[in-house]
């Protein structure tokens, strides 16, 4: 080859990789991590990369995915719901109470949660957007009431019984499912979660709305964006998100009053690594949902390996600040 | 042997040859001026003159493309504002830089407190405060230990002339000092500039009111589209001459003709006695395919008329009548559904979500109006897949994909897509504030195009603008705000100087007898 | 305008200075106590807030909240918040005790080592903050974390190590008829109030929370002054451990967050009238919020009110403090 050849065969390969670099930075970073660690833990526990094992795994992290999700939406509109954990709570606690191991109240139970939620998600849009409280003091007092009305109502602990019913939705299984075997009832749940969720943000004008008031409200507002009402429907989802988080939840692990506290920390950092900035103005389900995957994979991952479960909060500590520290300097709003 | 003296009299701050270029604009272009010490040197001219411009150089916080700063004769570098401050240059932008929950004395020996081994000492601190204000010749209007949110508008610009003066300033600049404030707070400012002046310091100021100008300042510089038009003596000028001097230029490029009789239809937007707390007896009307071009200095009213017909900051007192129905536009969303669009001032804070892609700014109104619930499609909207691209046609948006964010576009190209929003919804009647504003020649073309054809097609616009000639080359008639009113009526084609002696309020206008040139030309 | 006038108008000015400068939760403060006082004679014949062993207990019960409380005032003045306090405050508990073993010559090395601690973990979250640009509600959150999950890890849960009777005087002990808790609280208060009004960085200090950007045009080192906030923020943290280990007798990982301190001290603060949003507000402010929350908290457990009750009262009372200050405010709030 002559000269010119040559370096014209290594402008054009230089060309191509060019290429193939601004594809790669174009990819959301959540997913190289899940990825990443997917294979490490896939290392740890061979069984994890079985169809049992993958199963056994969504069944766990469905319902910090469904809250995730509704997280996502909040914070989208350039807000914070610190309220999730006791709401989840509240759903565990409350509906054990009302069940009291009679199969029948199951659905009324569900039913009443749910009400639950749309009242607490509008009282925390209510306050958030029209009393002008900032929604990380708003959903604060949130949490702290429905703790509170929570455990007061169930006498602070854990009565009555969760039903065979209810409790199958978040640990059972559906069986004889071709080519998989079995599937998770909690993954049935979180799949019509996340395609309704998926098509609200996605495909309708909610989702672009809810975008435009966390990137400029004011903008939003003058081109006819109904700001305070957006603001709290997104209030909303995210309660009644943390209900069905809930029942799936209290599925899984059985009546306990513990169970769901600190759950918002976790939705938030699902989000950050998903992608999703604090200030507002960008966010996808998609990538949440990987987030939240990601996160649960990187708690099993320090589980195999034997960390004792406080180092991994400390892991969890780092995470989240990473992922922050990493988002903040990767999208920067220009002035 | 005296005169000679005066003449050659060290300038306390000095620009030459001053060149700076914002992406599209040449904001200064070769400016060279001396400002001297115990002298008050006016700085005048239209908006986009370069002002503000030539302002943030001599204080820091802008960085010229090319030029030299002479600072009592010596060359600097002003790097940051800090340190211009720390040479003597005090500059008091127009929104104050004062904390209001910290009192008057905390402002203004902030970073600097008379302290002990870190401890402050109070009665010392409102003391040093209270001898600067009694320097100035008012320390019984302001105390010292007073909230800064307490004060009124024309105590906190004293407060920061007193944080200047307390600074050593040798340069004072002032950035439209009197828009806010009533005519006795003016002749209080101007007492305090004559008692600076005579302390030696140069004091420099922008302002559009030619009659306070001519009132106390000593020199005057008159700036046009980034150009050194002249540096003159006051006594050698009258304020007709400022006036000519400020206006006039050649046209770079050729507006669209204006509208003739036949293209205008019924008033489709009336206002009768439109009042609030910054508008009184708004009476105007708007036809069908007319452009009324609203001009006026800066603070007349004539953004917060915009705001006002748009429910942004809604009238308090009278009526609206929209395409003959009366109806109260108290927010947005009302005047969106009536078929009405606003393209703000300032399209970054106000019309854009920046890192949303261009798509979906284009698409913001319209999807407002619609079910929340509604499918969106990525390219348009449920009854029309492929309105993006053809939106993007009609305003001549020049970029290779609609799913680049907002902020990444040109000046000109943002704008562009802000009009689209409303094309998108259907707006009839548009009203826009300072449309080209920042934007290149190029695209200011097109968009005027694109104004005029949408009054063709029976849209009514209404275009708040501070660029005369902008004003004069768009619009079939003329409304010029002063002080909160509509002061005068001018016909299309009625020329700067008519305008500007209306602002002014030289001159009552309600001229429509006037004849003027039909073809819109000017020089 | 005559020189009579203009003086008149400096007199009304001095003389309305005073009220206003009352910060607004005392009004609260008022009601509180009021209400108490009727719940008091009508349900409990005038037996709960004239008793003097009770006022005591929600002077006590109240220190620890205090203390943070004062520290957590002077990172929202910044703008910032410190999520971390509850780790630091178990972790300093567990610490001491450990070190001290009973044995009252090494209360001093137990001392500096928690305060060094305190400084270390203010220091990191001043720095992810100031140069890493984390948000300080995640980073704090992030560091409290860390610190949980190392506490954890190296200790097992239960009562650890021992306190000398000596230095439990601090918990029990009087100086006199006041104790030494209260001795306690009223200093950290007062120094709170001298740093923030009387120094240099105070005044800085409410600059950079007030307006980032005027604090940088005057000059303020930004940066320095909001890690330093998060160091003392720390710093009251560790010294509200070394009181309740005082009390306790020994430590226990739990006591940070048992007493969900993170939380309490963000809203006594922001009930106190300290705004989320910096350049705001004030440590008097902060204790009013405090003994508030004491007053509720003594007052309802003499009524045998549940403890849960309590928790949504707290709550409903902090969103309707804050709403009622932010309703003047004309933001679109987030």
């Amino acid at each position: 080859m002559t000269t010119t050849e040559k370096n014209t065969k290594s402008n054009q390969s230089l060309a191509v990789l060019k290429k193939i670099w601004a594809w790669i930075r174009k990819i959301q970073p959540v997913y190289p991590i899940f990825i990443v660690v997917a294979i490490g833990v896939s290392q740890l526990n061979e069984n994890f990369a079985t169809v049992n094992g993958i199963m056994a795994f969504i069944r766990r992290a469905a319902p910090l995915i469904i809250l995730a999700m509704g997280q996502m939406f909040v914070l989208a509109s350039g807000g914070f719901d610190l309220s999730q954990g006791s709401v989840v709570t509240l759903t565990i606690i409350g509906s054990s109470l009302i069940i009291y191991n009679n199969e029948e109240y199951t659905y009324i139970a569900i039913a009443i949660m749910i009400g639950f939620g749309i009242v607490i998600g509008l009282v925390n849009g209510f306050v958030v957007a029209y009393l002008k409280v900032p929604s990380l003091i708003a959903t604060l007092g949130m949490l702290l009431l429905v703790r509170g009305g929570g455990l007061y109502w169930t006498g602070g602990a854990p009565k009555g019984y969760l039903s065979e019913a209810y409790r199958f939705i978040g640990r059972g299984y559906i069986e004889n499912v071709p080519l998989i075997g079995r599937f998770p009832m909690s993954g049935v749940v979180l799949l019509v979660v996340a395609l309704i969720l998926i098509i609200l943000f996605h495909k309708t004008n909610l989702g672009k709305q809810i975008l435009a008031i966390g990137d400029n409200a004011q903008a939003a507002k003058l081109s006819g964006v109904k700001v305070r009402q957006i603001r709290m429907i997104a209030f909303v989802i995210s309660a009644v998100c943390s209900i069905i988080g809930g029942i799936l939840l209290g599925g899984y692990g059985g009546s306990s009053y513990t169970a769901g506290q600190g759950m918002e920390m976790q939705s938030v950092s699902a989000a950050v690594i998903g992608g999703v900035l604090l200030l507002g103005g960008k966010g996808s389900v998609y990538d949440v949902i990987f987030g939240a995957l990601s996160l649960e994979m990187i708690v099993s991952f320090l589980n195999l390996l034997g960390l004792p479960k406080p180092y991994r909060d400390a892991v969890q500590g780092l995470i989240i600040i990473s992922a922050v520290a990493y988002a903040g300097l990767r999208t920067k709003k220009r002035d | 042997m005296a005169n000679e003296q005066i003449k050659e009299a060290t300038p306390m701050i000095e620009v030459r040859n001053i060149n700076k270029a914002f992406p599209g604009v040449q904001a200064l272009d070769n400016v060279s001026v001396k400002f001297l010490p115990g002298e008050v040197h006016a700085v005048v001219g239209e908006n986009g003159a370069g002002k503000s411009t030539l302002m943030k150089i001599m204080a820091g916080a802008y960085k010229p493309d090319s030029g030299e700063i002479f600072f009592q004769g010596e060359e600097v570098q002003m790097n940051h504002p800090v340190q211009a401050q720390n040479l003597g240059v005090a500059i008091i932008y127009q929104e104050f830089n004062l904390l209001p929950e910290r009192t008057v004395a905390q402002n203004i020996y902030l970073g600097r407190e008379p302290s002990k081994f870190g401890v402050i000492n109070p009665p010392q601190l409102n003391k040093q405060t209270e001898d600067v204000l009694k320097e100035l010749g008012v320390a019984k209007m302001i105390n010292p230990t007073a909230l800064v949110s307490t004060l009124s508008v024309a105590e906190q610009q004293l407060v920061e002339i007193a944080k200047a003066v307390s600074l050593n300033a040798k340069v004072l600049i002032m950035d439209e000092p009197t828009a806010s404030l009533t005519s006795t707070e003016v002749n209080l400012l101007f007492d305090l500039v004559a008692t600076l002046k005579a302390r030696g310091l140069a004091v420099i100021f922008i302002s559009h009111r030619l009659s306070e100008v001519f009132g106390i300042a000593d020199m005057i510089t008159v700036l046009k589209d980034g150009q050194l038009v002249g540096t003159k003596n006051i006594s050698d000028v009258t304020t007709e001459d400022v006036v000519y001097m400020m206006v006039g230029r050649t046209l770079d490029h050729y507006f669209p003709p204006l509208g003739v009789d036949e293209d205008f239809g019924e008033v489709v937007l009336r206002v009768v006695n439109g009042e609030n707390d910054f508008l009184s007896n708004i009476n105007l009307d708007l036809r069908k395919g007319e452009i009324l071009g609203i001009a006026g200095l800066q603070g007349s009213g004539r953004t917060e008329l915009a705001q006002a017909l748009f429910g942004a900051v809604p009238f308090d007192e009278g009526e609206i009548e929209l395409m003959g129905k009366t109806i109260a536009i108290k927010n947005p969303y009302t005047a969106i559904q009536r078929k009405m669009g606003f393209v703000t001032e300032d399209r970054k804070s106000e019309g854009l979500a920046l890192m949303q892609p261009i798509r979906d700014n284009m698409l913001l109104a319209i999807r407002s109006l619609q079910n929340l619930l509604s499918f969106i499609h990525p390219d348009g909207i449920k009854t029309s897949r492929s309105m993006v691209p053809e939106l993007g046609q009609q305003v001549d948006v020049r970029v290779d994909s609609y799913g680049k964010q907002a902020q990444d576009l040109s000046g000109g190209n943002q704008q562009k897509v802000v009009l689209s929003k409303w094309l998108a919804s259907g707006a009839e009647v548009f009203i826009f504030d300072e449309p080209t504003r920042g934007i290149d020649v190029e695209a200011k073309a097109r968009i005027h195009d694109i104004i005029r054809g949408l009054t063709k097609s029976g849209v009514a616009v209404l275009m708040v603008s501070s660029e005369l000639p902008e004003v004069i080359g768009m619009s079939d008639r003329i409304l010029v705000m002063h002080e909160g009113k509509i002061g005068g009526e001018l016909p299309a084609g009625s020329s700067e100087a008519d305008i500007m002696l209306v602002a002014t309020g030289q001159q009552n206008g309600n001229n429509k007898n006037k004849t003027a040139a039909k073809d819109g030309g000017i020089q | 305008m005559s020189v009579d006038t203009m003086t008149q108008v400096e007199d009304k000015r001095n003389k309305n200075s005073f009220w206003k400068n009352i910060p607004q939760v005392y009004y609260f403060l008022v009601v509180v106590l009021v209400g108490g006082l009727i719940l008091d004679q009508f349900v409990a014949s005038g037996n709960i807030l004239a008793n003097p062993s009770i006022l005591f207990n929600i002077l006590v019960r109240s220190v620890a909240l205090g203390i943070v409380a004062v520290g957590q005032t002077f990172v929202m003045l910044g703008a910032s918040i410190d999520l971390s306090v509850a780790y630091t405050i178990s972790f300093t508990a567990v610490m001491s005790s450990l070190i001290m073993q009973g044995d009252p010559a090494r209360v001093p090395l137990a001392i500096a080592i928690v305060i060094g601690f305190g400084i270390l973990v203010g220091l990191i979250n001043g720095m992810l903050i100031t140069k890493l640009n984390v948000n300080s509600f995640i980073a704090t959150l992030g560091t409290g974390l860390i610190v949980k999950g190392v506490l954890n890890g190296m200790f097992s849960s239960g009562s650890l190590g021992s306190v000398p009777k000596g230095f439990q005087t601090l918990g029990y002990g009087s100086l006199g008829p006041i104790p030494y808790s209260i001795i306690l609280l009223f200093a950290i208060v007062v120094i709170g109030w001298f740093i923030l009004s009387w120094t240099k960085f105070g005044s800085h200090l409410y600059g950079v929370g007030g307006d980032l950007l005027i604090g940088r045009l005057s000059g303020l080192r930004t940066s320095r002054v909001l890690t330093i906030a998060h160091i003392i923020s720390s710093l009251t943290a560790v010294v509200a451990g070394l009181f309740i280990v005082s009390r306790l007798g020994a430590g226990n990982p739990t006591v940070g967050p048992d007493g969900v301190y993170d939380l309490e001290s963000v809203a006594t603060t922001v009930i106190g009238g300290t705004a989320l949003s910096g350049g705001r507000g004030g440590v008097f402010g902060t204790i009013a919020g405090v003994v508030i929350f004491g007053i509720i908290d003594t007052v309802f457990n003499q009524l045998g009110v549940d403890t849960y009750l309590k928790m949504v009262i707290r709550g409903a009372l902090i969103i309707f403090a804050v709403a009622s200050y932010s309703v003047r405010s004309k933001r679109e709030a987030a």
